[in-house]
């Protein structure tokens, strides 16, 4: 392959809110540069993930190589790099961020800016990004592309007169927005002479190549031979392959030099050797310095984990480092539990990252998994000075020795049409919200900051904004610090006893409404037994809810009929099914599902 | 034929009989009003796989034939009469077999059951569900209750000495006292054998429509709005034992009540484990330890003939036989054998279920008694918790 010249490639993102259509562009640019036929391409490329497409989600970057044949009879190399969307992914944006040169920003014509646009453009800000505006969705009978213009130059400052006008979804005008990706996105500097820069941006295991690093070559050259060296981590290894990314496959090649994105394989043994964010450089000649890391994320939200089958806790313990090598945020340690036994200790960025985990920890390692209520980090201040940063309620000391317990707390802004403020106002105040600003960004839309403890909007938070403002409401929070909060333990009794694993930490004045609500869902989830059951809800000795699933009484049968004994043994094994993922608690046995149950609390 | 069958195995027949007048609200079965074309041309596909599969039956010996649906008696009589025909010269029919018809009290007449006493059939098995008009309309059912009072007279003052009436209890806006009623309508009668089930609201039916949400509620221990509670289910099903037992009828099996010696011999041999084989549409068979099924579809059957196909079969394996041995057995008041299944499996029930016997039997939902396990009065209120745990 002819060397490829640095001035002919574009390294860049796309950047949207959520369902403003950034995978469809990417398809769109995709289909247009020939990569693929229009008949090969699956709806969505990029969104690799079984649970990507299904849920029309971006969850892991992902990146192609593609050749645009431009205007100027010039080939121009592009590489794409797909973002996720949702406030909970931030940090894979960032990391995706570094690797790029610029990024195009798309804004649906008929809703415009929202809050995570807002927040992915200060990101791509941040990272000295030139941003090119696109504005989508113009044939949706609402569009008002000069509105939203208009709001993209005031709000963002961004100049947006030439933006493309496009229908990803059509294919309207996707020429324009890659003539502009030539005229408007910078050539990446660097010199190949230089010695060996280049930036993790992710990295993947493969059972046949091993650990496949994501890189950005800001200087320098890696060819099959070099030994690199990884600079945080110190570790060497001799590189096996390079190569760039075709859709969905790698495609090897001769050498990576400055200004380009592909992938790097090499001997490395530990996974841990890889870290997102450090820099490879040339062991035999390194460069100075390292290039700045990624923003080291923190986890804010935390839940145990356990295998539904106690013998599959290596398993699942495999399976979460597996996940973690591509997913910097997840953290787990281990955990017992009196109802559960062994699991994990499981940190998350937010709900949806954790749901997202539990369901790759369950679809692509089969694993059966129980998960406990998810909780944040308190910060208890004990009588003797000692400080415990508490991320298990059944750690929680004995009320006489805490002096006093803080919550973190988040700063959130929500873009809301002007008609559901007041709604949108009142579940903040629920939520135990503190007021802090409102501004106007245009007569009918208005900006509001609220502080919130994040411990009000890890489980459904989102979903109620969403269906007080039927939609209409955006998103997006950032962790302030931690306040001192008046909080309690509350405990479930099931047939008198304690039950470890759902016990949470509330405040003390949502405490009995949040007993109630935890009684009621647990008598619907736990099946009858030949026994009566009272399940309780108490702080401390004192009760404050309770409930009763009554006993079993009488089954309504069948007539088998003719012999056809198929029904009956399909009803018995069904009964015999739910039986598998029960856990036995006394002689009680309790639905897995019953664990979770405190997340939809307040789904009516 | 020849009637001496020593060496024989035992099989019994069941024969499909997909039509109705009409379907009623919470029928599930595979069955359907169709054109008297559709039902002849059934007819003679049926008389075709009774030749068939009788060619392949050279071996057994038949002990009881059971005309189920549907509406069996929407044939005409002289139809019953040929497929009885066919089996007999098809089959090695025992002298003494126990030979039924299901029969709607709206289809019955003179005419009809003279062609069944004529070929031979010794037992009717007549869908009265309720004694209540208001009721029979509720279900959908085409009859009302004089229709049945006359035509089991009928049968009765012809020489039918073997009758069953089919019941249905916990309707909507079913009382205590109403289902008394029909009980003791039925129990004047003294037919030699009452089936008795509670309304399962099945998904499909137009009770599902209605009364689907308030049965899933009842099943999770809620308030119905319109079934009865399951405490007064409850309390109709141990009526029902009691007073049938009052007149002489034994429960010997979950649902079903009879005089002494006149129990369902083809039902029973279900819970038994007997051969059987199953003739017409949809129907099931189980032979040499194999199950297996007809076509579900009617175009698909009546296409099929003359070379009919077998479907869904499934060789049962040591563990099946097992399940099947207990699950179905454990359905009749005497539940099973333990030496029976010694024989059969060459090890104790307590080999195979010793966890789950002796928890049933600390939680009083079986007995052991003489050699033998079955279910108490608590375990037989909760059958499918008890039986589910006998899934290997």
């Amino acid at each position: 392959m002819a060397a490829i010249d640095q001035s002919k490639i574009r390294n860049f993102c796309i950047i949207a809110h959520i369902d403003h259509g950034k995978s469809t562009l990417a398809d769109r640019i995709i289909e247009k540069t020939g990569l693929l036929t229009s008949r090969e391409m699956q709806a969505q490329v990029l969104d690799n993930m079984e649970l990507e497409r299904e849920r029309g989600i971006t969850i892991k970057a992902q990146t192609v190589r593609i050749v645009y044949q431009a205007k100027d009879k010039e080939e121009y190399i592009f590489n794409l790099i797909d973002t996720p969307g949702h406030v909970d992914f931030n940090y894979e944006v960032s990391r995706s961020l570094a690797a790029c040169d610029g990024a195009i920003l798309v804004v649906d014509a008929a809703q415009g800016i929202e809050a995570q646009t807002l927040a992915n453009v200060y990101l791509a800000l941040d990272h000295d990004l030139d941003v090119l505006p696109v504005i989508n969705k113009i044939d949706l009978p609402s569009a008002d592309p000069e509105r939203v213009i208009e709001e993209i130059e005031d709000v963002i400052g961004l100049e947006a007169q030439e933006a493309p006008r496009i229908s990803a979804k059509t294919g309207l005008n996707i020429e324009e927005v890659l003539e502009q990706i030539v005229e408007k996105i910078p050539a990446p500097g660097g010199s190949a002479d230089n010695p060996l820069q280049a930036l993790i941006f992710d990295s993947v295991y493969d059972s046949y190549k091993g650990v496949i690093v994501f890189c950005r070559l800001k200087e320098g050259r890696v060819k099959v031979g070099t030994t690199i060296q990884m600079m945080a981590t110190g570790a060497t290894a001799d590189v096996v392959e390079v190569g760039y990314f075709g859709a969905g496959q790698f495609i090897p090649c001769d050498e990576l030099s400055a200004g380009m994105v592909g992938y790097i394989t090499a001997s490395l043994k530990n996974v841990r050797d890889t870290q997102v964010g450090d820099t490879v450089t040339d062991a035999n000649r390194p460069c100075s310095e390292p290039l700045p890391g990624y923003k080291k994320v923190n986890s804010m939200v935390y839940c145990g984990m356990y295998p539904a089958d106690g013998a599959k806790y290596p398993d699942l313990r495999d399976a979460l480092e597996k996940l973690q090598l591509n997913d910097a945020a997840l953290q787990f340690e281990p955990e017992t539990s009196i109802a559960l036994g062994f699991g994990f200790r499981c940190g998350f960025l937010g709900l949806l990252h954790l749901e997202i985990i539990q369901e790759r920890l369950e679809r692509e390692y089969n694993l059966d998994l129980v998960t406990t209520a998810p909780g944040v980090i308190y910060k208890v201040h004990k009588t003797n000075g000692e400080l415990i940063e508490l991320t298990n309620p059944s750690n929680l000391p004995d009320p006489a020795e805490i002096d006093y317990m803080e919550e973190p707390v988040v700063s959130a802004e929500i873009m809301v049409t002007s008609e559901y403020i007041g709604a949108i106002m009142d579940l903040c105040q629920e939520r135990r919200g503190t007021y802090i600003s409102m501004e106007y960004m245009e007569e009918t839309r208005a900006l509001l900051k609220y502080e919130l403890p994040l411990n009000e909007i890890i489980y459904d938070f989102f979903d109620a904004l969403k269906s007080r403002s039927r939609g209409y409401a955006s998103f997006d929070y950032e962790m302030k610090g931690y306040a001192r909060s008046e909080l309690v333990k509350l405990d479930i009794l099931i047939n008198k006893e304690e039950v470890d694993a759902l016990s949470f930490i509330v405040h003390s004045g949502t405490a009995y409404e949040r007993g109630r609500k935890m009684c009621e869902k647990l008598k619907e989830e736990i099946p009858r037994h030949l026994f009566e059951i009272p399940i309780q809800a108490a702080i401390g000795s004192k009760v404050i809810a309770r409930e009763t699933v009554k006993a079993m009484r009488k089954d309504v049968l069948a007539k088998c009929y003719g012999g056809d004994i198929s029904r009956k043994r399909k009803l018995l094994e069904k009964q015999k099914e739910g039986k598998k993922r029960m856990r036995q608690i006394g002689n009680v046995e309790i639905p897995q599902k019953a664990f979770m149950s405190v997340l939809k609390l307040d789904d009516k | 034929m020849e009637r001496n069958h020593e060496k024989r195995k035992e099989l019994e027949l069941y024969l499909h009989i997909p039509f109705c007048v009409r379907k009623c609200n919470y029928c599930d079965f595979l069955s359907m009003p169709a054109e008297e074309e559709v039902r002849r041309h059934y007819v003679n596909c049926l008389l075709e796989e009774i030749m068939q599969r009788g060619e392949s039956c050279r071996e057994y010996h038949v002990s009881t034939v059971f005309f189920g649906g549907g509406t069996p008696s929407l044939l005409a009589g002289v139809q019953i009469a040929e497929l009885m025909e066919a089996i007999r010269s098809s089959f090695w029919v025992d002298s003494d077999a126990e030979i039924t018809i299901e029969c709607n009290p709206g289809t019955l007449d003179r005419q009809k059951l003279l062609f069944y006493q004529n070929a031979g059939i010794n037992r009717l098995s007549i869908g009265l569900q309720s004694a209540s008009n208001r009721e029979l309309q509720l279900l959908g059912r085409i009859h009302n209750c004089e229709q049945f009072l006359e035509n089991y007279d009928l049968a009765r003052k012809m020489g039918f000495e073997n009758i069953n009436v089919d019941l249905i209890s916990a309707l909507p806006g079913q009382k205590t006292e109403d289902w008394e009623y029909t009980l003791k309508k039925v129990l004047e009668l003294r037919p030699e054998h009452i089936s008795a089930y509670s309304l399962m609201v099945e998904e499909g039916t137009p009770f599902y429509e209605t009364y689907g949400q308030d049965a899933e509620c009842r099943e999770q221990g809620g308030h119905p709005r319109e079934l009865p509670e399951e405490e007064t289910e409850q309390e109709m099903y141990l009526l029902t034992g009691q007073m049938l037992a009052e007149k002489g009828y034994r429960r010997y099996e979950i649902s079903n009540y009879a005089r002494p010696g006149r129990e369902c011999r083809h039902n029973t041999g279900y819970w038994r484990g007997i051969s059987y084989l199953g003739l017409g549409l949809g129907s099931s068979s189980l032979m040499d330890e194999t199950r297996f099924s007809n076509t579900r579809n009617m175009e698909e059957y009546l296409g099929q003939c003359p070379g009919f196909k077998r479907e869904n079969v499934t060789v049962l394996g040591k563990t099946q036989q097992m399940e099947e041995f207990m699950f179905l057995g454990l359905r009749m008041t005497e539940g099973i054998s333990r030496e029976e299944f010694q024989k059969k499996f060459q090890v104790e029930p307590e080999g195979i279920y010793g966890t789950a016997l002796q928890k049933l039997c600390r939680e009083n939902m079986l007995k052991q008694k003489e050699g033998r396990i079955y279910l108490t009065e608590q375990g037989i209120l909760v059958s499918n918790y008890v039986l589910s745990q006998f899934l290997l």
